[in-house]
């Protein structure tokens, strides 16, 4: 009796915030059917968008990727001074609103800051460009590579890397051929969560990007300025795309997730 | 073939090895014995290059290797939970030092297959660890550390996590394939009489510092100090000194030299039997042949006469 | 450790620095400015409201998936994710439509401070039900039954056995909750329509001033906002302690 009740609670609560929600995307996307629908996703705005959006985050990712497994390394291998500040300041992103790591960019690789105005000496833009649009992306999924490898890597412990030692192979040649292998599931995962993370950010991206369109738009600048013009089609049109990957991305995330605990 | 010089080694303020200075001669099977937290470990990883001293000197076949990376120093060694490589297949474990060495796929495979059949594990080479039992996967350990044919091998506590019988089988197993490759070998244990059975030479080791080396034999019979003697051995008190309880001879009537005790208990172990006794209030043991025991027919509470046989006195030699 | 420098540490500390240009009083008047103080404010109250329904229904979500089982479990488990997935942009967009003007359930909160709240509680759904799920499954039944044998009804029961096990995951949860909570923009955006004094919260408000160009009026606000996350976090932190410790 009381699980019942609690099951209804809990159901009934999630109806409302959550899989009504979803089922609205889908409603009020191909509310006019599939053809609009169709036009608006594959419009040359829409398209770029998207390109933009992969420019930002790959880049991003693969950044973060190698960052993170240095750093899961180093926070896991080594005892150095400082290590517990290490490990706070690698959580730090998560702490931080968006717009306000778009303005802390902007202070330091704007035009006319430091950083950016040397760059821009040299005719690089990195504020309302692509570069300042990877930098804001890197910020915010900066963590989660390192938070993904890191307990595995403690876990597994030193024992094969030191094994491989002994038989002749350099640190170089350990790493390569006994430590990525075995890390590789929770590697994978880390990196689809970061991949995730820069597909879907908005508010740092939108502070730095100064939101051209058709030049620095991703996806979901796309959708926030196609609705406020009134163009709810494009807007649905593009939001469901990007929920779509989100549901691919809980999938894969599902199947790597019990994967990185059988080592 | 192995001196260890003067070496010391400390972990923040637990010293794990003080003035260690030992010679492991060339062809042998020793064995660190100690209990835990002695330094064996420590002194093994030393010599295999995965720890350096912080003083003291290592030389491997009269090379000093003191500073050498564990890369360079060409010895096996075996790790007391296998360190397997979990995502490559037998044949690829055993393989990787040669893989690394950049040998021929051929070399590789034939090298692969004379090991594989050595530790009898041919028919799993293209299996996983995983698939693998504990003495199964200890075994490829040994056929992988083995296969760049090190100068010395060494082995970490290496049946540690095995059960019992197949800690018994190993043992034998490893003392045979000893004989068969005379590697310089030497392994950490506690266990003494894995030390016992197993080791032309072994190393007693005690709170970071050597406390005695010696055969098997040296060290049952004539132990350097009482701690070596009640590690490798039953031991029980006479007279305030250490004695073996077989070397206790019990007689029904007062004899020159015994003492008097008072039965506790007799319990039969297999084809001994084991007398518990006290002596002026303090406790004592003896262990006696069946053949004895029915002789005396003690029982609890009776009167029975202890004395030591000396090893000079012995009828046996 | 440099990358770490130039993307996280020097912008941040530019940030605060910043906000200190025009001085204490500048900062001071900044943060005190009629729109600026009244976003903090409303961002500060609805966290709270938001972390403590976290809190509770939270608890009570996952309590539900790991004791209960019932047919598109799986499909609801998996489905809790999505807030952490989804762009936050695309929450607020469909937020808008389930619940504003246009809304098949008739229910406008569109530029109504509920309107915030619950794009702020779609957004920090998986928070507390994450941190509490994998506790829940850790804990021993058996101490669960050493209770009944005892003689405590469920509810003392979850009382004093469960509940103070719970007690640091949670309140791990709902700090997180709260931390993600002041800083959401994407998804409150569309829904609040920005009505200044009404229904802007403090990452609106920032924006707003980076685009007008004042910059500095932005960083005191930020700077509020760092400081309020890192007491939160710092919390989070004794609070994994103090768990830690109680095993």
């Amino acid at each position: 009796m009381a699980k019942v009740s609690l099951r209804v609670v809990a159901l009934t609560y999630l109806l409302f915030l959550l899989v009504l929600p979803v089922a609205v995307i889908c409603w009020r996307t191909f509310a006019n059917g599939f053809g609009p629908f169709w036009d608006a996703l594959t419009a040359p705005s829409a398209v770029h968008a998207f390109q933009v959006t992969l420019q930002v985050a790959i880049p991003a990712v693969i950044a973060n990727t190698i960052f993170g497994v240095g750093v899961a390394i180093l926070l896991v291998r080594h005892r150095f001074v400082g290590r517990k500040v290490l490990s706070a300041l690698i959580d730090l992103p998560l702490a931080v609103s968006p717009v306000v790591v778009g303005l802390a960019l902007i202070l330091v690789y704007g035009r006319f800051a430091p950083i950016g105005g040397w760059f821009a000496d040299r005719g690089i833009d990195i504020i309302f460009a692509i570069p300042g649009m990877i930098l804001a992306t890197i910020f915010v999924s900066l963590p989660l590579v390192v938070r993904a490898i890191a307990p595995v890597l403690e876990e597994i412990g030193i024992e094969q890397e030191q094994a491989a030692w002994t038989l002749g192979a350099t640190s170089w040649q350990a790493f390569r051929r006994v430590t990525i292998p075995a890390i590789r599931w929770a590697l994978a995962y880390g990196m689809v969560l970061a991949l995730a993370r820069c597909l879907g950010e908005y508010g740092a991206v939108a502070v730095v990007s100064g939101n051209l369109v058709d030049q620095t738009q991703t996806l979901t600048l796309f959708v926030q300025e196609r609705f406020g013009n009134f163009d709810a089609q494009s807007a649905y049109a593009a939001s469901f795309a990007l929920a779509v990957i989100a549901v691919a991305t809980l999938l894969l995330i599902q199947l790597l997730r019990p994967k990185e605990g059988t080592r | 073939m192995i001196r260890a010089s003067h070496v010391c080694k400390n972990f923040g303020d637990f010293a794990a090895l003080t003035d260690v200075s030992v010679d492991i001669p060339t062809g042998s099977l020793t064995a660190l014995l100690g209990p835990s937290g002695g330094g064996k470990s420590t002194l093994l990883r030393i010599i295999a290059g995965l720890e350096t001293p912080d003083s003291g000197t290592i030389e491997i076949a009269g090379a000093d290797s003191t500073r050498m990376s564990p890369q360079n120093r060409n010895v096996g060694f075996v790790f007391q939970h296998y360190a397997a490589f979990k995502h490559m297949t037998v044949a690829s474990n055993v393989g990787f030092g040669l893989k690394i060495r950049k040998r021929s796929k051929t070399e590789i495979t034939k090298r692969v297959n004379e090991l594989l059949e050595l530790v009898h594990l041919e028919q799993f080479a293209q299996r996983y660890p995983a698939q693998l039992s504990g003495g199964q996967r200890q075994r490829m350990a040994l056929a992988r550390a083995l296969a760049v044919e090190p100068q010395v091998l060494l082995l970490d506590e290496p049946f540690g996590a095995l059960d019992a019988q197949v800690r018994k089988e190993l043992r034998a197993w490893l003392r045979r394939l000893h004989d068969d490759v005379h590697v310089t070998t030497v392994f950490v244990t506690h266990d003494q009489e894995e030390a016992m059975e197993v080791a032309d030479s072994i190393v007693v080791m005690a709170d970071g510092k050597i406390q005695q080396v010696g055969t098997p034999d040296e060290l049952y019979e004539r132990p350097a100090s009482d701690f070596v003697m009640s590690f490798l051995g039953p031991v029980t008190t006479l007279g305030g000194r250490l004695v073996r309880p077989h070397d206790l001879v019990l007689s029904a009537e007062p004899v020159d030299g015994a003492v008097a005790a008072v039965v506790e208990r007799v319990v039969r172990l297999g084809f001994e039997v084991r007398v518990d006794a006290t002596v002026g209030g303090q406790p004592i043991w003896a262990q006696v042949t069946r053949y004895r025991s029915q002789l005396l027919d003690l029982r609890p509470g009776d009167t029975v006469f202890v004395r030591v046989l000396e090893p000079a006195a012995s009828p046996v030699g | 450790m440099i990358y770490l420098s130039l993307i996280v540490l020097i912008p941040l500390a530019a940030v605060v620095w910043r906000s200190g240009q025009d001085g204490w009083s500048g900062f001071w008047g900044s943060v005190t400015a009629p729109e600026a103080s009244s976003a903090l404010k409303l961002t500060l109250v609805v966290s709270v409201m938001v972390a403590l329904i976290n809190l509770v229904m939270g608890t009570l979500i996952a309590w539900v998936l790991v004791r209960d089982s019932f047919p598109g479990k799986r499909v609801v488990e998996m489905l809790i994710d999505l807030p952490f997935a989804l762009p936050t942009i695309v929450a607020g967009l469909v937020l808008l439509s389930l619940y504003g003007p246009n809304s098949p359930l008739h229910v406008d909160l569109a530029y109504s401070r509920a309107g915030v709240l619950v794009a702020l509680l779609f957004v920090t759904l998986p928070f507390v039900v994450r941190t509490v799920q994998p506790v829940l499954l850790e804990l021993d039944p058996q101490m669960e039954e050493a209770a009944a044998s005892l003689g405590a009804g469920s509810f003392t029961t979850f009382r004093a056995i469960i509940l103070p096990s719970l007690l640091p995951a949670m309140l791990s949860g709902t700090a997180l909750a709260f931390a993600r909570s002041i800083s959401e923009f994407g998804a409150t955006v569309l829904i609040s329509g920005n009505l200044p004094f009404q229904t802007q919260v403090a990452a609106v408000n920032i924006a707003g001033q980076i685009e007008s160009d004042n910059t500095t009026g932005a960083a005191a606000v930020s700077t509020v906002l760092l400081m309020v996350a890192l007491v939160a976090l710092m919390l989070l932190s004794l609070l994994q302690r103090w768990g830690a410790r109680r095993g």
